[in-house]
């Protein structure tokens, strides 16, 4: 044990030395959600912002999942030693939103860094997502994402479909999926994961179909779900339909499925272009296309998540995360983080530099999804949806959809007693 | 006749249970007078906006149709894993008891799953019955049954039995051979003499003389399967298809951490502490009465 002693002091004398030494720099934590590479993406840009100047350290601190991450920061908020900045995904933007007083805006953070910010510069149907009705943009963009078309080439090629033509609209991809059951090229013709972000939220959007009022919650509360309307009635009959033969599989409420494409189950397969990543790694003949419409596609809205700043922070401390976001919205660093990770840029000019160094060329895939979201200007339909409690939602759709797959009640039930049971939930959370 | 311990110093003994008292007083009472306090307010997550509002929560939550569901729920959950749980236990105890030669080995490979975390079990049976991808699935399936636990709500709750059961297993198996020791072989022996078979010998004499044990391990077991498989539904489940496996203490979850209504939340986990208040009482009251002390 004394041979250990000695070396022991040492090292801690040199903590004490070295963080005693770094008293002038201002630490900004930085709590997140972020997992295998995408964590190592955190930790590569906190260490290059840190090496490009000297007043300010990020430390960034993996938190748990996304949930995990929310509460973490809840709980740290309400022991009045919330972080700088917290990653917080998709369905909980509406809770933070809600809680003015707990957090600062990031428009008002960036002014403050001395670098007003200029919102033409970003890109449109994500700064809207992450905005107050009158414009203010409440956090940062850091992972977006949307849903896409993928499908099995291979398995087209067996059931006697164009593999180089995937379904453009939904008729075309249940008549593709049934001819993919019925040729026996695969067990299943299609499947799908996140039933609430990508069947009933996109599906609206990328429709421009109402799926609540208040422009489904961006423009005001008080808002009343309208998902029991003719085409969503149709859409999930549809699916209720094709589940009775296996034609199209369930996996689970949110990325489940992906297993099951993966494994060569099912020929078509909608998902985040996020998870392109294991499609890629999968090894497998695989194609992509835009995420289904029924006649014509108006945009579709983000998922994935965004960095939003706690209140109560000293200026100097608000300028070393203005510094730190600004450092992101670079285009080299946005471009990278595009082609590197698959996350959509964040900004305009990333997006026109991959264009111009020939990425989407050897990457379609890449591309899809943001010609989805700037396809064109976002109606009231397709601004994104916002509720104070959206997981809540989300889990009550889930709740019918699956007990309609199951064959208990029909498409028109399913709907309107998600539409009646989310209603309560949203009035009792507006409270 | 031993005589009577005396503690001179006043203060000693106070000192001495200090410790085990502080730590039920930080660990428990102040938690549990938090959560009673909670109970009684509405609030939003970030505690900006708060009320008091008596008994409104409890009202709402018993109002609940979803709360009388997982009320249902945990009734059968825990009933079936502590059921299923205990009897495979006492099978393989009294196998494992007539083993001769390598007894020891049987034994260890049995108490083996209680070492595996609630979540990895959870992990280890998702995968095995995984529609897709699970092999045993696919054995069920070619059996020509339609299994489907992502959407069969009975089937999904089948699954969450066997893999909470599986891990208590062991426990049981533990307690049930060290039980089994206990019992004098005279006793059994002198049975067999008078002509009794093996089935009525366990049933008239080794059966009533574990009772003490199975009484144990029922408390045990049913405060298991009430709160310590949250991990296994969250990893298996997640409480559905539809609310199908969402128990007391998961509903307590996913209203609080999920769904952010730490109000009623809170109510629920009031409620669920005055139900094993009760039910521990009951059964330490009535069934212990009941119980041969051999």
């Amino acid at each position: 044990m004394k041979i250990h002693a000695l070396p022991a002091a040492y090292g801690l004398a040199f903590t004490l030395l070295t963080t005693s030494s770094s008293f002038a720099v201002t630490e900004i934590s930085w709590w997140h959600a972020m997992t295998g590479a995408n964590n190592e993406v955190v930790e590569q840009l906190s260490k290059e912002f840190n090496e490009s100047q000297s007043d300010y350290k990020v430390v960034p601190v993996f938190k748990g999942t996304y949930p995990e991450t929310l509460n973490a920061g809840i709980a740290a908020f309400r022991a009045k030693q919330p972080p700088h900045i917290m990653q917080v995904f998709d369905a909980g933007t509406g809770t933070m939103m809600a809680a003015e007083g707990a957090i600062n805006p990031v428009a008002e953070v960036l002014e403050l860094g001395g670098q007003p910010f200029d919102k033409s510069q970003y890109l449109p149907g994500i700064v809207s997502y992450y905005s107050k009705p009158d414009g203010t943009m409440l956090s940062f963009p850091y992972n977006s994402s949307s849903p896409i078309l993928y499908y099995n080439k291979d398995i087209f090629q067996k059931a006697g479909l164009d593999a180089d033509n995937p379904p453009k609209t939904w008729n075309e991809v249940w008549d593709a999926a049934k001819k993919i059951k019925s040729s026996g090229a695969a067990p299943c013709g299609f499947t799908s994961t996140w039933l609430t972000w990508i069947h009933t939220e996109n599906f609206a959007a990328w429709n421009n179909y109402q799926w609540g009022t208040q422009e489904n919650g961006i423009a005001g509360p008080n808002v009343e779900l309208t998902i029991n309307s003719e085409p969503f009635v149709k859409h999930f009959q549809e699916l209720a339909d094709l589940a009775k033969d296996g034609t199209f599989k369930y996996g689970g409420r949110t990325s489940e499925a992906k297993q099951i494409f993966l494994a060569g189950e099912c020929g078509i397969f909608t998902e985040s272009s996020g998870g392109l990543g294991d499609v890629v790694k999968s090894g497998m003949n695989y194609g992509t296309g835009m995420l289904p419409y029924d006649t014509e596609p108006q945009n579709t809205i983000p998922g994935g998540a965004s960095l939003w700043v706690f209140a109560g922070k000293s200026d100097e401390e608000y300028k070393g995360v203005a510094a730190f976001f600004n450092f992101l919205s670079q285009t080299d660093i946005q471009a990278r983080l595009h082609q590197v990770s698959g996350y959509l840029p964040v900004t305009l000019a990333a997006y026109e530099k991959t264009k111009a160094d020939g990425f989407y060329e050897k990457n379609p895939a890449r591309e899809i999804p943001i010609k989805q979201m700037l396809g064109k200007a976002p109606t009231e339909n397709s601004k994104g949806v916002r509720l104070p409690n959206l997981p809540q939602v989300r889990d009550i759709m889930n709740e019918e959809y699956e007990k309609m797959l199951a064959g208990d009640q029909t498409a028109q039930q399913a709907l309107d007693n998600a539409v009646q049971r989310g209603n309560a939930a949203i009035k009792e959370a507006s409270n | 006749m031993t005589p009577r311990v005396v503690f001179p110093n006043k203060i000693l003994p106070y000192l001495l249970v200090a410790p085990q008292l502080a730590i039920t007083a930080i660990f428990f009472y102040w938690p549990a007078s938090q959560a009673l306090y909670q109970s009684m307010l509405r609030e939003d997550p970030f505690g900006l906006k708060s009320s008091f509002v008596w008994f409104a929560n409890f009202r709402k939550v018993l109002a609940d149709p979803n709360y009388l569901n997982s009320l249902k729920v945990t009734a059968i959950f825990s009933v079936s894993t502590a059921a299923v749980a205990m009897s495979v236990a006492l099978l393989l105890a009294v196998m494992a008891d007539k083993v001769v030669r390598s007894r020891g080995l049987y034994r260890t490979l049995l108490i083996w799953p209680y070492a595996v975390a609630p979540a990895i079990a959870g992990m280890l049976w998702l995968f095995l019955f995984n529609p897709s991808i699970g092999s045993l699935a696919y054995l069920l399936r070619a059996a020509g049954i339609a299994w489907d636990p992502l959407l069969n709500g009975t089937q999904a709750m089948v699954l969450v039995v066997a893999a909470a059961a599986w891990k208590q297993i062991s426990y049981n198996f533990l307690f049930f051979v060290a039980g089994l020791q206990a019992i004098p072989k005279t006793l059994i022996e002198a049975a067999a003499i008078d002509g009794a078979g093996e089935t009525k010998r366990f049933w008239t004499i080794v059966f009533p003389l574990l009772a003490p044990t199975t009484f144990f391990l029922l408390v045990v077991n049913t405060v298991y399967a009430f709160f310590d498989t949250f991990g296994i539904i969250h990893a298996v489940t997640g409480g559905g298809p539809g609310k199908a496996t969402e128990t007391l203490v998961y509903k307590v979850y996913n209203d609080g951490f999920v769904n952010l209504i730490l109000g009623d939340s809170a109510a629920q986990s009031v409620i669920l502490m005055v139900i094993v208040i009760a039910l521990t009482a009951v059964q330490f009251r009535y069934v212990e009465r009941k119980v041969h002390y051999g």
